[in-house]
């Protein structure tokens, strides 16, 4: 007995973990461009969906106009910023301090968005193929582009870390989204901020429909199918981009992957929306809400 | 007293109760214009015969249940995303309950137990988020997951597993009702189908809309704007701000429950795309285009919004409607209905100033 069943149990170990790399992997990413849009600005886009969208379109067709498929993901990533760009000076700087109506509105576009596709480029595209194979672990696989996807994840939340704590920019954004007036007084250009903010968030919902494009079918409805995911991770994870984002990937991301083992991956997914329910209930300013009241009381017993 | 002016007290005596700070359209220029679009939806199918009536009646139907938003969202300010979660779940119920029992009875119950279990469904998800400290934005979305679920719920059900007596769920593939909007009792009854069925709604909609007038008019709805307006305060004065959002949250999903009903009827078949996020969204736009603090321009945006897209026939109908949404946001953040009064009321001020020498006529508005 105990020859066989101990690495049976450690495949079975092995499966939900690569189970949980994969859902970690698709919720941080599908989740970082709306997580810094919403917690930097306080603007639910939900077009968000729709930059995924431009991401996954921008490569494809770049691609299949001869780009090799890194050089077609940055195309996608350009084009996704310079569509979130004008969008920002058009209609979203409209609407910072008005959160339902930019819910509302930025709804408005990806209507657009999805229709305009869908009369530009039709129903379908050419698939992206990219074949990197599998790992095999006993009886059964995991491809290898989905784990990579994980770790590009990681990396993202670490460069964004660096970014926002490092760099002048993340300095002069954070001054400006906690204290607009008083970052304007120290000669901050508030209004540039409030744009390259947005813009980072296109940017980055952009590279994540980009990178998706070889492990998706890539049609018009494609951002709807990441939106509730990323909505959902949002909401857990709280207004905190870095922390939240994570820690939210992560939480969901086990309970995916514990529930697709257990009943399938309608199971998880059904799940994944119930626990955001119980979550937003339980703590309505995500888990980096709950830790910073932790923190407060902490602070108060000392 | 001359004919003339009892039958002016008698229009004021009635008037009474529906008009109010809450509500704009307090005139009688509004009241006559409200009688005459009433009037011109009555006669609609006796002009264009009854088939013409099929769409106009569907149109209807989803302005009562933009109307349960636009009660609660414009009145009490929780932006719901979950309308189409009650009028979904009061579909279902009713189809399942009159397959089960496909005779009059069957109907009458249909109808009282759909509605009776998306009001409850409502003042569940109601209690849990409101007597949970859920507020704001949080509201919105978590409605919106609600909705979401039951979409990824009802779409797996495919299965023969997922049937309730007779009644198969079907999945994707939705529900066929068969049966018509009919009240009665055994083999006596009747039954609305046809133009019928469009007047059903239509008067199910005319009476909605009085009712709530009354009541956002009454105590009850100065709490709910005082509620919307500022929360700690109103609770200060001793209001239970918790209660009167759930109250209201409760009603808008009655309302939802009810327009649900008339839809599954309409076209004798529901399926889960009624609980996707175009569809929970499409409520919010059509309060958020037509005035979302009044029901006249809830109604109105929703009929013609419906009407427009049916003329573009596809392609370029949600280009057209997004973008409208979009330019209506930006450029009138309370909607359409406001603007028009407002336009009404300077046209007035105006005649009035030029012919201040005669009977100068009363402003006059005719928005909500």
């Amino acid at each position: 007995m105990s020859t066989d069943t101990i690495p049976d149990a450690v495949y079975v170990v092995l499966r939900i973990f690569f189970e949980f790399t994969h859902s970690f992997g698709l919720l941080v990413l599908a989740t970082v461009g709306l997580a810094v849009i919403f917690g930097m600005m306080g603007i639910i886009n939900l077009a968000h969906g729709e930059f995924i969208l431009i991401g996954a379109y921008g490569t494809t067709l770049s691609f299949h106009a001869g780009l090799p498929l890194p050089l077609a993901m940055v195309t996608g990533v350009a084009v996704t910023t310079v569509v979130g760009l004008i969008l920002e000076r058009t209609v979203i700087r409209h609407l910072y301090d008005r959160l339902l109506d930019s819910m509302v509105a930025t709804f408005g576009l990806s209507l657009v968005i999805i229709q305009l596709t869908r009369i530009l480029f039709g129903n379908t595209t050419n698939n992206v193929s990219l074949s990197m194979g599998s790992i095999s672990y006993g009886p059964y696989s995991s491809g290898t582009y989905r784990i990579l996807l994980a770790v590009i994840a990681l990396v993202v939340l670490a460069v964004l870390y660096w970014v926002f704590t490092r760099t002048k920019f993340g300095l002069r954004a954070r001054a400006t989204m906690q204290d607009a007036e008083t970052a304007r007084a120290m000669g901050v250009n508030t209004d540039r901020m409030y744009m390259l903010t947005f813009g980072l968030g296109a940017a980055l919902a952009g590279l994540t429909g980009a990178l998706f494009t070889p492990a998706f079918t890539v049609d018009p409805e494609i951002g709807s199918e990441f939106l509730v995911e990323s909505f959902v991770t949002v909401v857990v994870g709280g207004p905190s981009v870095l922390i939240g984002t994570s820690l939210g990937g992560a939480l969901l991301g086990t309970i995916d992957a514990m529930f697709t083992w257990i009943g399938g991956s309608f199971l998880g997914e059904i799940m994944i929306l119930i626990a955001a329910i119980i979550a937003i209930r339980i703590m309505p300013e995500g888990i980096t809400g709950l830790l910073e009241d932790w923190r407060q009381k902490r602070r108060e017993d000392e | 007293m001359s004919v003339k002016s009892s039958i002016g007290v008698l229009a004021n005596r009635l008037r009474e109760p529906f008009e109010g700070p809450n509500t704009i359209g307090n005139t009688n220029g509004f009241w006559i214009g409200f009688l005459l679009t009433v009037l011109l939806f009555a006669i609609y199918p006796i002009l264009f015969g009854p088939y013409a009536a099929l769409n106009p009646a569907q149109f209807l139907v989803f302005a009562l249940l933009a109307v349960s938003l636009t009660f609660i969202w414009g009145f009490c300010g929780i932006l719901s995303f979950g309308q189409v979660a009650f009028f979904g779940v009061a579909g279902y119920t009713f189809g399942i309950v009159t397959i089960n029992i496909p005779t009059y009875t069957g109907a009458t119950l249909g109808i009282i137990i759909a509605v009776a279990v998306a009001t409850a469904f409502a003042a569940v998800i109601g209690y849990f988020m409101f007597y949970g400290g859920v507020r704001d934005v949080y509201v919105t979305i978590l409605t919106l997951v609600v909705a979401l679920v039951l979409h990824t719920f009802m779409e797996q059900t495919a299965g023969s597993q997922w049937t309730i007596g007779e009644a198969h769920l079907g999945g994707y593939n939705g529900m066929n009702v068969p049966q018509d909007l009919a009240v009665g009792f055994g083999e006596t009854g009747v039954a609305f189908d046809g133009v019928a069925h469009y007047y059903v709604v239509l008067f199910t909609l005319v009476v909605t809309y009085l009712l709530l007038r009354a009541v956002v008019n009454s105590r009850f709805g100065y709490a709910m704007v005082a509620t919307r307006e500022d929360e700690a305060r109103t609770e200060m004065f001793g209001y239970n701000t918790t209660f009167i959002k759930l109250a209201a949250f409760t009603v808008g999903g009655a309302i939802a429950g009810i327009s649900g009903v008339l839809f599954v009827t309409w076209g004798a078949y529901i399926n889960p795309s009624q609980f996707e996020l175009v569809a929970a969204t499409m409520p919010v736009i059509y309060a958020s285009i037509g005035g979302r603090k009044s029901f006249a321009g809830t109604i109105l945006a929703a009929v013609a919004i419906q009407y427009l897209e049916l003329q573009l026939t596809g392609e370029w109908a949600f280009v057209i409607v997004g973008s409208l949404l979009v330019l209506i946001i930006l450029t009138m953040p309370d909607g359409i209905a406001p603007r028009v009064r407002n336009l009404v009321l300077a046209v007035g001020e105006w005649r009035s100033n030029r012919d201040r020498s005669g009977q100068s006529p009363p402003a006059e508005e005719v928005s909500d």
